[in-house]
């Protein structure tokens, strides 16, 4: 599968890279888009689905009214001008994830255009053009059947779920990004970053990348540096975490330079991201799609009034890098401090264990170091985590309160990532609340000092760099269930 | 502006529809005489007509985002030809990537 590659350095140095990115972002509205069918994630199979969303003959779609609200928003908060009059149209092609045959979008009249998002990445700022965000519904879900490796190469048939199908999305796209030179996949990252959070602060989506409520299509073409002519593009599907988006467009990069300085030619096609680490082509573009766009005869033309959209408008949050400055000197971290939150997606979890009582410090200790790596290994994103902001604030409570040390916190994290239930349930059916009996931790102090006589004798001596080992040895006996800091002053007080 | 058979052998493929060369020669004079018949839409579509795409002139019929029942799934599956898990099954799609 692999490709050849040239080094992202090399690449760099020929290359200027032209990014384009699409995301689709689904609603979390309680219905779908033109029915009254729940709209939720993770339903039995074709249980979510009625006449509208199966494009039964004779059905008729109504526009889900907070759909259009949450669009309206979603453009105002994207700087974009909200349309006064805009029609869906019908994209027809034949594909067995659309029950109609056709997808209900927008075609040239979208609800929102001309917006932009400014961004900064490693001190420098980028202009991100959206060109437009428009509504569009999702459709159902494949699973391919009867082959091998369960891709749809070699299915041999598929099953189709349309629990999904009419599900309000709005797409979100942007105009060609130039000038990002080698940053173009942090951008690219920082940019659908900055979407999500966007996103959950509007509360209009659940953004779950892993569940695809919030999807990207990267498009990337090089040019030779010093041209201004945009070279042929590939657009790279598939792409559902923060941190493929940067790896599949700077495999893409390598690959497209690999191609243009072997004297080859890129070919504009669709090409799928595989988390082993490369792209493999999709659908070939050569021949332009004709999906036959034409006005939704089935809907009315929306038309926001301007009183309408300017109440929505007062109802736009505070926005990310607004709400990044004020938390960063409301929790006085430093800069690189408050960035690897941000770059961790911890930011929202952070402040969400804060508001339930954390210290900031102990919220970003936790959620950056041990809840970090537990994401890591699972390899998926913090928020995917069977923690909740409140049980990580509740750990930080127990440890704060002497009840656990941070060695038995971690096994009470352990517990509530297990499904054992709340920190306080953990520490009581696993029993890992510390010794603080001081009759029981006196015991073990004078266990071990009778079973390290040398030890002893040297802090008599006062030589209290050797009380490691007798602390050690208390713990060890009480199987880590005591508070290191207790044991030693008992330690003083029996040998002082 | 007559149609050429490549163009109908196209709107075929478009539409799923297998024509045969005898086929494509006999449709493109018809879709001609069709086509001739709507473009006389815009001999009377002056400039001061707006366009419409809707017979009603209506804008934001919108209902509001309240849960409705949905179909019990043994109807959903009763008109597909194939189920497997509660789900339609369908042919293996050949050279496209869902």
């Amino acid at each position: 599968m692999s490709e050849e590659l040239l080094s992202f350095e090399d690449a760099m140095a020929q290359f200027d890279p032209v990014l384009g990115l699409e995301v689709h972002v689904e609603l979390n509205t309680a219905t779908k888009m033109f029915c009254g069918c729940a709209n939720v994630f993770g339903s039995e199979p074709n249980t979510n689905t009625c006449p509208v969303c199966l494009g039964l003959p004779g059905s008729l779609p109504v526009v889900n009214a907070t759909a259009i609200a949450s669009a309206i928003r979603i453009g105002l908060s994207l700087g974009c001008d909200i349309a006064e009059w805009c029609r869906f149209a019908r994209k027809n092609y034949f594909y067995p994830d659309m029950t109609k045959d056709f997808q209900t979008s927008q075609y040239d009249e979208p609800i929102a255009f001309d917006g932009r998002v400014e961004l900064e990445v490693d001190g420098e700022v980028f202009v991100i053009e959206i060109e437009r965000a428009h509504m569009e519904e999702d459709a159902g879900k494949l699973v391919h059947a009867g082959g091998v490796t369960g891709r749809i190469g070699d299915a041999e048939y598929s099953l189709v779920d349309y629990n999904r199908a009419g599900t309000p999305l709005i797409e979100i796209v942007t105009r060609p990004i130039r000038g990002t030179g080698a940053k173009a996949p942090q951008v690219a990252k920082a940019y659908v970053s900055y979407l999500r959070d966007l996103m959950r602060a509007l509360d209009v989506s659940d953004v779950r990348m892993e569940q695809g409520s919030l999807r990207c299509d990267a498009n990337v073409s090089l040019m030779p540096k010093g041209e201004t002519e945009l070279g042929l593009r590939t657009e790279t599907k598939n792409v559902n975490s923060l941190r493929s988006i940067e790896a599949a467009l700077t495999y893409e990069i390598r690959r497209q330079a690999a191609l243009l300085a072997g004297g080859g030619k890129v070919h504009q096609e669709t090409r799928h991201w595989h988390e082993e680490g490369y792209t493999t082509p999709g659908r070939s573009k050569e021949q332009a799609e004709d999906y036959r766009y034409f006005p939704e005869p089935d809907l009315v033309p929306v038309a926001p009034s301007r009183e309408w959209v300017e109440e929505l408008r007062a109802t736009l949050p505070e926005a990310p890098d607004v709400k990044r400055k004020r938390l960063q000197t409301a929790w006085g971290f430093a800069e690189q401090e408050f960035a690897d939150i941000v770059n961790a997606g911890a930011l929202d979890l952070i402040e969400a264990t804060v508001a339930a009582g954390a210290p900031a410090s102990a919220a970003r200790k936790w959620w950056l170091s041990e809840l970090a790596r537990r994401a890591n290994e699972a390899g998926v994103e913090l928020t995917a985590l069977a923690i909740t902001p409140a049980q990580v604030a509740a750990v930080q409570a127990l440890v704060d309160a002497g009840t656990v040390n941070d060695k038995l916190a971690r096994q009470v994290i352990d517990g509530v990532l297990a499904g054992e239930g709340e920190p306080a349930e953990v520490v009581s059916a696993r029993g890992l609340a510390v010794v603080s009996d001081d009759g029981a931790l006196i015991a073990a102090v004078d266990r071990a000092i009778e079973a390290n006589p040398d030890v002893a004798a040297k802090i008599r001596e006062g030589k209290m760099a050797a009380a490691g080992a007798l602390i050690g040895a208390v713990m060890k006996d009480l199987r880590g269930q005591a508070d290191a800091g207790r044991v030693r002053e008992l330690i003083v007080e029996r040998l002082g | 502006m007559a149609l050429t058979a490549a163009e109908v052998a196209r709107l075929g493929e478009l539409a799923r529809v297998r024509l045969t060369e005898s086929e494509t020669e006999l449709l493109a004079p018809q879709l001609d005489v069709i086509l001739a018949a709507v473009a006389r839409v815009t001999e009377v579509a002056t400039p001061d007509v707006p366009p419409t795409s809707h017979a009603i002139p209506l804008t934001n019929v919108f209902r509001d985002d309240v849960v409705r029942p949905s179909l019990p799934r043994e109807d959903v599956l009763a008109g597909a030809p194939a189920v497997e898990d509660g789900r339609f099954r369908v042919p293996r799609i050949l050279g496209e990537e869902a």
